[in-house]
């Protein structure tokens, strides 16, 4: 039986959360839904679930952590009625509202659900290095959550790829176990933030491979070292190391909207005017639109943007 | 309960003793996968109860056999029959997957 709410959000980062809030005080009554259990970025919380401090969100003098940030969102979300449900958008229909989203069998004639407005809040799931072996070797030294698995690199000598926040953030967490820490990054500066960046540069376990890739993984079963290309001589070399943590960024989880929304070519959705997406009734938020700023906050802000705009959308509607 | 906690020194009696196959769950508290799958692995053991025994490992606790079995990442969850692995399945991972792959071995 398909059911039909006013407005469904497909998502449940800090945008698709802020977006649940400010719907469901609107009496919106939004269904939520928030995605399922995985290891990686792509799973209920989203991104923050995999981050330990949070030191720039506004109103936590003291920090908080991603996964208690997450959990208070959820819970001020239900608190005002919002529905949420452990399951993943497997395809939509946007060819007009009320929209058609199927979250189990995409195949089945009948969608889970319609909804008279759409709120995507999908973010941005975690890259891979896209080398030979690398999933194999997941959960055998090449890891994408420094949260998870930091704890079995006691006093090893461990690697993280990437030069962002995240990656400088997964270094510094890491330096708690291991004895040192490589971190690899393709330039010859770090994207992170410069609070981040003395940290790493005053770190004594860090050191920095500048203008690097790497290009092979080596280990049978279980990694014990990485091929690393300098970009800029074209040399290559060996690091011994027996974990690997990948940071190199985030792509947006859009597929599932191709041909039906406007993306762009680094495959985010287009919004302007507010929130709102190609197709009337459609609204974006988060990460899943935004490759600039990409912080909790921002994310929180445009749900919040998206809300209101989807409570106007369906008021002129009816009117 | 549904589910048993082991430890380092129970954990070789329990899982070679047990007449039905055991999926020991290693997971830690400071894990946020671990805690999303902990509620599924719960309604597994109910639903399944005359075919699977869920036992949970607490890895800071109990080095030695999570070192035995090489677990590097966690949430991992291995299957033993008679004390043997049969299937190693790392990552949270959604209840139907979870499922489908432990079904073979069941």
């Amino acid at each position: 039986m398909t059911q039909h709410c006013k407005v469904l959000i497909a998502g449940s980062g800090p945008a698709g959360l802020t977006a649940a809030i400010y719907a469901s005080r609107a009496e919106l009554a939004p269904i939520v839904i928030e995605g399922e259990p995985s290891s990686t970025s792509d799973q209920p919380g989203g991104q923050l679930m995999l981050t330990t401090e949070i030191e720039n969100f506004p109103g936590f003098p003291s920090g908080t952590t991603g996964p208690e940030l997450m959990a208070s969102m959820r819970v001020q979300a239900e608190r005002f009625g919002a529905r949420i449900s452990t399951a993943k958008v497997q395809r939509v229909d946007l060819a007009s509202s009320p929209f058609k989203v199927w979250v189990q069998d995409p195949e089945t004639p009948e969608p889970t659900y319609r909804c008279d407005a759409l709120i995507v809040a999908t973010g941005a799931r975690s890259l891979l290095l896209g080398l030979p072996g690398e999933n194999e070797l997941i959960g055998h030294g090449v890891s994408t959550c420094a949260t998870c698995d930091g704890f079995f690199f006691k006093n090893q000598q461990i690697a993280v790829v990437g030069g962002g926040d995240s990656a400088i953030e997964e270094a510094l967490f890491l330096t708690r176990f291991a004895d040192k820490v490589t971190l690899i990054h393709r330039r010859d500066k770090l994207r992170a933030s410069r609070i981040m960046q003395e940290r790493a540069f005053s770190n004594k376990k860090i050191e920095i491979r500048w203008n690097s890739v790497v290009t092979r993984l080596h280990g049978d079963g279980r990694l014990d070292g990485v091929e690393i290309c300098d970009t800029l001589t074209d040399e290559s070399s060996d690091l011994s190391v027996t974990g690997l943590f990948v940071a190199i960024g985030h792509q947006p989880a859009t597929e599932i909207f191709a041909g039906q929304l406007d993306i762009d070519e680094l495959g985010y959705i287009v919004t302007g005017s507010g929130s709102r997406t190609s197709v009337d009734g459609v609204f974006a938020c988060g990460d899943v639109q935004d490759h600039v700023y990409r912080q909790a906050i921002t994310a929180a802000g445009s749900g919040c943007v998206a809300a209101i705009d989807a409570e106007h959308w369906l008021a002129n509607l009816g009117s | 309960m549904a589910t048993v906690t082991l430890n380092d020194a129970t954990f070789d009696e329990h899982v070679n003793a047990s007449d039905k196959p055991v999926l020991v769950d290693f997971w830690a508290e400071w894990c946020g996968p671990c805690k999303m799958i902990a509620p599924i692995l719960e309604e597994i053991a109910e639903e399944q109860a005359g075919k699977i025994e869920i036992a949970k490992l607490n890895i800071d606790d109990n080095l030695d056999v999570t070192r035995r079995y090489d677990v590097m990442s966690i949430p991992t969850l291995i299957l033993f029959k008679d004390g043997v692995p049969q299937v190693r399945l790392i990552g949270a991972k959604p209840k139907a997957q979870l499922t489908a792959e432990l079904t073979p071995y069941l």
